[in-house]
């Protein structure tokens, strides 16, 4: 390799056509197939599937003939937003998950990390511990929340003393609870994986600030969050970049519950009814989905320019 | 659809396939149909009738599960002892076959395959991906009875479809329980109100109900649908030749409102297994569920002592409707003119075929006259006699209706009745408006 040998300040300087010269062709074979294996890849299962839902949420068709298919214009969509009953509330719920992860999730994981990051005894089985739930596969994760919640014999009821009798909690049936007890299962996880990002940030934290700070006469608290939080701005810009996403691409938890009907409707879910299976309407599916779309190039696009944004 | 196996609990690969199925989404499946759309409707091979001998038949099976597939094997079996054609069977895990039917229909689909009848069957003929056999009925029709003839049919009034078995919906109690307290089977709707009033008095919840995975409720409503405005009224209103945004409709939710009451409060978080061990264990005093609830009752004591009562006349047509599903074998528009195909469907109509199916799989009934039903439990023999003597059968809701409408539509509009006792009939009727004219 050429121009791995050259000193960098020359191959700044053999910028544009002077650098091809400095390639062979091997190399350049190289490169057009380690950059364009990436390239096909990212075409053919993210570009161009993305494309096509785009196409396909202005279009009715019943997945037969390629004849079948009809432009509609903007029908798919006035249909979710007029006459579609589970979209509203699912909306309403992937607002209240984001508003519960903000507030009860991360804080928690950011707690955790914190007491972690004391050099408390047992540190690293507690670490482990709380980050299990994150390693789970989803099946799992399944039959442990129906062991703590189904009616009769789960732990919970069992514990309260009301499984059995009329007065026993129908945690995954009724609809203005479950949505909760599915919230209280994401934090489990959610919590654990936010805890393991700021337990890296918390140790990258210079310790020399919190020296500073000591010698200043700053108490614990203030430390934390005048001093040591503002300095994981990086891990933070994370935080809320990923909190936004798992809010918006919530869909697992509740379709293991009951496939995402009676009180924990969430757009993630819906596009999945719509799309896979035998109760298959492609056209609202995908309308769905670019709706979802739509929405997470927000945080996508803070996040993007926050990161690359400055390199340049 | 929403089958019943699908909804018995978690299913890890399932749910897996089904993330991934997320991901790439619509695509994915758009993907499929633009790799197989264009291969239609070309009939595969140009029939000699007369060469019906040393042919080989392929045969698509979604019956994965072990019991099924021994006995569809037993019934190949059978055949190929009498002819020199032979059976190359491929089977599919069953839920993979039904949610990939669209492109294998469309692809290279096998000259016979097993699916049901209903909606989907009458629409894929209509499509031009299934083939007909009036030659197979003609010779072996008068083996099926009136209503098993008619759900065989498609719209152009060609039969498309060979039954191979079904099993009844109704109400299934305890014959001990009742015993003791005196109850009847009831024949008409207020009968059975007055018998639920009783049961509440005693202490019972009347009518075991669950609806955690939202089909289970399409039943009382077919019911109820049947007895009310008739069998043909709820075909048409299935496949949307009539409006959900009529009178008609909005009994059907209030006579059933009259029924809530008795029904178990909690069926929103329970699944069908669960409410079936309310029954079993005598909390419940009847349950309305198909004939696979005897499955749940591994005790044989419990199990001999279960009885069962067709649902009660209300307006019209007394019982003669009963919702059965029948599953049975389709010809694919491959099999259009082969002669091996449409032989196999003429041995598949005979008793023959059907004992040596039942000799396999006896959780399910036979539907040919004629078959062997010596071996049958006296539970199945009062099923089976329910169906025969049926003036029509319906399939069950997701199977009469455009499947999007039973699980997009009728799965939330029925679990929001179950919850407050409110329908929206002009909402249902945009939605159906909306999902019929995509198809």
């Amino acid at each position: 390799m050429t121009t791995i040998d050259a000193p960098p300040a020359r191959v700044q300087r053999a910028r544009g056509k002077r650098r091809s010269h400095l390639l062979t062709a091997s190399d350049k074979a190289t490169l057009g197939v380690m950059a364009g294996v990436p390239t096909l890849i990212q075409f053919v299962f993210i570009w161009a599937p993305m494309v096509l839902s785009i196409i396909l949420s202005f279009m009715r068709w019943n997945g037969l003939r390629l004849s079948d298919i009809k432009a509609t214009g903007l029908t798919n969509y006035q249909f979710i937003v007029q006459d579609y009953p589970p979209f509203w509330p699912a909306v309403a719920h992937n607002i209240i998950w984001l508003l519960f992860l903000a507030c009860v999730a991360t804080p928690l994981g950011l707690l955790l990390a914190v007491l972690l990051d004391q050099r408390i005894r047992g540190s690293r089985i507690y670490q482990s511990i709380f980050f299990v739930p994150v390693m789970l596969s989803l099946p799992l994760i399944g039959i442990i929340w129906q062991l703590m919640y189904a009616r009769n014999e789960g732990f919970i009821n069992n514990i309260a003393g009301i499984a059995n009798t009329p007065a026993a909690i129908d945690w995954f049936g009724n609809p203005s609870i479950n949505l909760w007890a599915a919230l209280v299962a994401a934090t489990w996880r959610h919590a654990g994986y936010i805890m393991v990002l700021y337990l890296a940030g918390l140790k990258g934290v210079d310790p020399s600030l919190r020296e500073a700070a000591a010698v200043d006469g700053a108490s614990a608290s203030q430390t934390f969050f005048r001093v040591v939080f503002p300095a994981m701005k990086p891990i933070n810009i994370v935080v809320v970049v990923i909190t936004v996403i798992e809010a918006l691409r919530a869909f697992d938890i509740v379709y293991i519950i009951n496939g995402g009907k009676n009180g924990l409707e969430l757009i993630g879910a819906l596009v999945v009814q719509n799309l896979v299976g035998e109760g298959q309407v492609i056209g609202i599916g995908s309308a769905l989905a670019v709706m979802l779309l739509i929405v997470s190039l927000v945080p996508i696009t803070i996040y993007l320019s926050r990161v690359f944004g400055r390199e340049d | 659809m929403t089958d019943r196996l699908q909804a018995t609990g978690f299913f890890p690969s399932q749910l897996s396939r089904r993330s991934m199925f997320a991901l790439t989404g619509g695509v994915t499946l758009a993907g499929l149909a633009a790799c197989t759309g264009t291969t239609a409707t070309a009939p595969a091979a140009s029939g000699s009738a007369s060469a019906v001998s040393g042919q080989t038949i392929t045969f698509g099976s979604g019956a994965s599960d072990d019991v099924p597939k021994r006995a569809y094997q037993a019934v190949f079996d059978a055949y190929t002892k009498k002819t020199t054609n032979t059976v190359k069977v491929n089977t599919v895990p069953h839920n993979d076959f039904q949610n990939n039917i669209n492109s294998y229909l469309q692809g290279s689909p096998d000259m016979a395959f097993t699916w049901f009848a209903g909606y989907r069957m009458r629409y894929y003929a209509a499509k031009g991906l299934a083939s007909p056999m009036d030659d197979a009925w003609a010779t072996v029709g008068a083996n099926f009875s009136d209503g098993l003839a008619k759900a065989s049919t498609g719209d152009d009034g060609k039969k498309y479809l060979m039954p191979m078995y079904n099993y009844p919906w109704g109400f299934f109690f305890r014959k001990s329980v009742w015993a003791a307290k005196g109850y009847t089977a009831p024949t008409t709707f207020d009968d059975l109100k007055t018998l639920c009033t009783k049961m509440k008095a005693d202490g019972l919840i009347p009518i075991a109900f669950a609806d955690k995975d939202g089909w289970p409720a399409m039943g009382t409503f077919d019911y109820l649908d049947m007895r009310l405005n008739g069998y043909q009224f709820h075909m048409d209103l299935c496949a949307h030749k009539q409006s959900w945004d009529q009178q008609k409709v909005k009994d059907v939710f209030d006579n059933w409102k009259a029924l809530l009451p008795f029904q178990d409060p909690n069926s929103l978080g329970a699944t069908w297994q669960e409410a079936a061990t309310t029954l079993g264990t005598g909390k419940a005093g009847m349950y309305l569920l198909g004939s696979f609830v005897t499955q749940q009752f591994t005790d044989p004591a419990v199990l001999a002592d279960i009885d069962f009562f067709p649902f009660p006349a209300m307006a019209m047509e007394g019982q003669d409707a009963v919702e059965a599903p029948i599953d049975g074998i389709m010809l694919s528009s491959k099999a259009a003119g082969n002669a091996g195909a449409m032989d196999l469907m003429k041995f598949l109509g005979t008793a023959t075929a059907e004992d040596a199916y039942y000799s396999i799989d006896s959780s399910n009934l036979p539907v040919v006259k004629g078959a062997d039903l010596s071996k049958l439990t006296v539970l199945n023999k009062k099923c089976a006699d329910t169906i025969a003597g049926a003036k029509s059968i319906s399939q069950f809701f997701d199977r009469d209706a455009l499947p999007a409408m039973a699980s997009n539509v009728m799965i939330p509009a029925l679990q929001t009745f179950l919850k407050d006792g409110t329908v929206d009939t002009a909402n249902l009727e945009a939605q159906a408006k909306s999902l019929y004219a995509s198809q």
